[in-house]
């Protein structure tokens, strides 16, 4: 009994979180371009969206932002994070208080005084802007994942190195970075797709005729969302699916392969 | 080691674009211009307390205050369905918490759209089964249900990784003691669970509070939470000076609400998501 409620509650769970995924995913072959009938299958929408160039161009800006972005903030963050670790306990503990300011203020204010900055700066809204918006709000997360792996480094490793004839840089390169590698690819995904599904800060920072998915999306939803954004979302959605499945695989095989 | 000098960059970075522009909205929030100049004001901070403004940050505790209690009630006891499970079992199931994250969220907001609109799916079903259409949408209720949907993960997730790290003997030694079970739930369980359910309330509160995307949409725009007042500031109002006073009142609020969560989690050990 016990068992069958914990199996049927997790079961209304998993529903409540797939359901509006499910629902998505299917009118996406729906042919009818209102979201209220079912019409029939077709697979045009899958066609079409190649063809639109505001859904196109939107794909284009999401990608480009979050391919930048993530890889920037990577070394940025990761040679900040190596920096912070050798500072003293007080500079270390400021520095780090304001790296978590960004992670734990809302969207809307870091959003809103990015904005204001770039006024400011009187630099133009655009490309350049939502690209250091994005790099800014990347660096802490990348920070946050590398940190730990360096916690983890035995200290002697360095040392020892310099002791062998390692200039700095050269130990950094072969000793430290392959040690926190973990690290360094974790924030280096987190970056990529909390750059992906950014509205907040993207909606405040860009400038007109520059859009990533998710002011697309929010500015068609007053309207409603053309079919062609869920045929793009599933794709998109897939291929996170896959990539993961494959990453999986990979990490048992290598697992077993240990043994 | 002396590697300090590499993080130079990322200091410099800060200062810019974490540091400066928390600066401007403090200066903003404090400053009027006129044609002479700049002078120094606190009348925006004074305008936020008139009934009308008190009432949308009122609505908007009150509304992530609901969200948080509704995602701790459904998240704790899936929290201990995860971690009741086996190793392998579990890792998928956490996976497929994560896994709706990646679809792009206001999508999925939208999508709920579909399904409680006044001709959606959800309707549809009522119809069939011979009962009257009822409106799910853009009320109360639709909003708690998209912070609630978004934000359930971030509830389940801590609780979790606190519960697997539980030490199995203490529970065993509780029920030798002659302990039944809601009473080792009660005084083993739920007090070593508590920096997870800490970090789980915290990471739903937070974005709840000042989420504008989810009222917007679920909400049909007629319910004003902080989040959209300061948006309405900036975008169209064009009054800076209250949407900056707004916004510092809100970056308050999160540091605050920080400071005390901070003051637990040094106690015990934390249960966050890193």
């Amino acid at each position: 009994m016990v068992r069958f409620i914990k199996r049927f509650y997790t079961f209304l769970i998993f529903l409540f979180l797939y359901a509006p995924i499910v629902v998505l995913i299917i009118f996406s072959f729906n042919s009818s371009k209102s979201r209220g009938s079912w019409d029939g299958f077709t697979l045009n929408w899958y066609v079409e969206m190649f063809q639109d160039r505001q859904i196109m161009s939107a794909l284009y800006v999401t990608l480009a932002i979050a391919v930048l972005s993530s890889i920037i903030a990577t070394i940025i963050g990761t040679a900040a994070a190596i920096g912070i670790y050798n500072m003293n306990r007080l500079n270390k503990g400021i520095v780090m208080n304001l790296t978590y300011l960004p992670v734990l203020n809302a969207d809307i204010v870091t959003g809103i005084s990015l904005m204001l900055l770039l006024i400011f700066l009187k630099l133009q809204l655009g490309f350049t802007s939502l690209l250091l918006a994005h790099i800014t709000f990347n660096i802490p997360y990348v920070i946050l994942s590398v940190m730990p792996k360096l916690k983890q480094l035995n200290k002697h490793l360095y040392e020892a190195a310099l002791d062998l004839g390692a200039s700095p840089m050269y130990a950094l390169r072969n000793i430290i970075i392959p040690e926190i590698k973990p690290g360094i690819i974790t924030g280096l995904l987190l970056a990529f797709t909390l750059s992906i599904d950014d509205f907040v800060i993207s909606f405040f920072t860009t400038g007109s005729g520059v859009a990533n998915l998710s002011i697309t999306i929010y500015s068609m939803a007053r309207r409603g969302i053309n079919p062609k954004i869920n045929a793009l979302s599933t794709i998109m959605f897939l291929s996170v699916l896959f990539l993961l499945i494959i990453v999986n695989k990979r990490m048992d095989n290598s697992k077993e392969g240990d043994n | 080691m002396k590697l300090k000098w590499i993080s130079y960059p990322y200091i410099i970075w800060m200062v810019i674009f974490i540091l400066l522009p928390i600066f401007l909205i403090l200066f903003y929030s404090v400053t009027y211009s006129t044609n002479e100049g700049i002078g120094f004001t606190l009348e925006y901070f004074q305008r936020f307390f008139e009934p009308i403004y008190i009432n949308v940050l009122w609505r908007s505790l009150k509304l992530a205050l609901t969200s948080t209690g509704v995602c701790l009630l459904m998240g704790y006891p899936m929290a201990m369905i995860l971690a009741g499970k086996d190793i392998k079992k579990r890792n998928v199931m956490v996976l497929l918490f994560v896994i709706p994250m990646w679809m792009n969220f206001l999508l999925r907001t939208y999508a709920w759209m579909t399904l409680l609109e006044r001709n959606g799916i959800l309707n549809s079903f009522l119809g069939l089964l011979g009962l009257s259409h009822m409106d799910f949408l853009y009320n109360e209720g639709a909003v708690i249900l998209g912070m609630v949907y978004n934000f359930l993960p971030f509830m389940v997730l801590p609780i979790y990784s606190v519960l697997i790290k539980i030490d199995k003997s203490l529970i065993e030694a509780a029920g030798d003691l002659g302990a039944n079970v809601p009473t080792i739930f009660r005084k083993v369980i739920f007090p070593l669970s508590l920096p997870g359910v800490l970090s789980g309330i915290t990471m739903v509160f937070m974005p709840a509070v000042t989420t504008f995307v989810i009222p917007r949409l679920l909400g049909g725009g007629q319910f004003t939470l902080i989040g959209n007042l300061i948006e309405q500031q900036f975008l169209f109002v064009g009054d800076w000076g209250f949407g900056s006073a707004v916004s510092v009142i809100m970056l308050l609020l999160i540091l605050i609400s920080m400071g005390i969560m901070g003051k637990y989690e040094k106690e015990q050990e934390g249960g966050g998501l890193w």
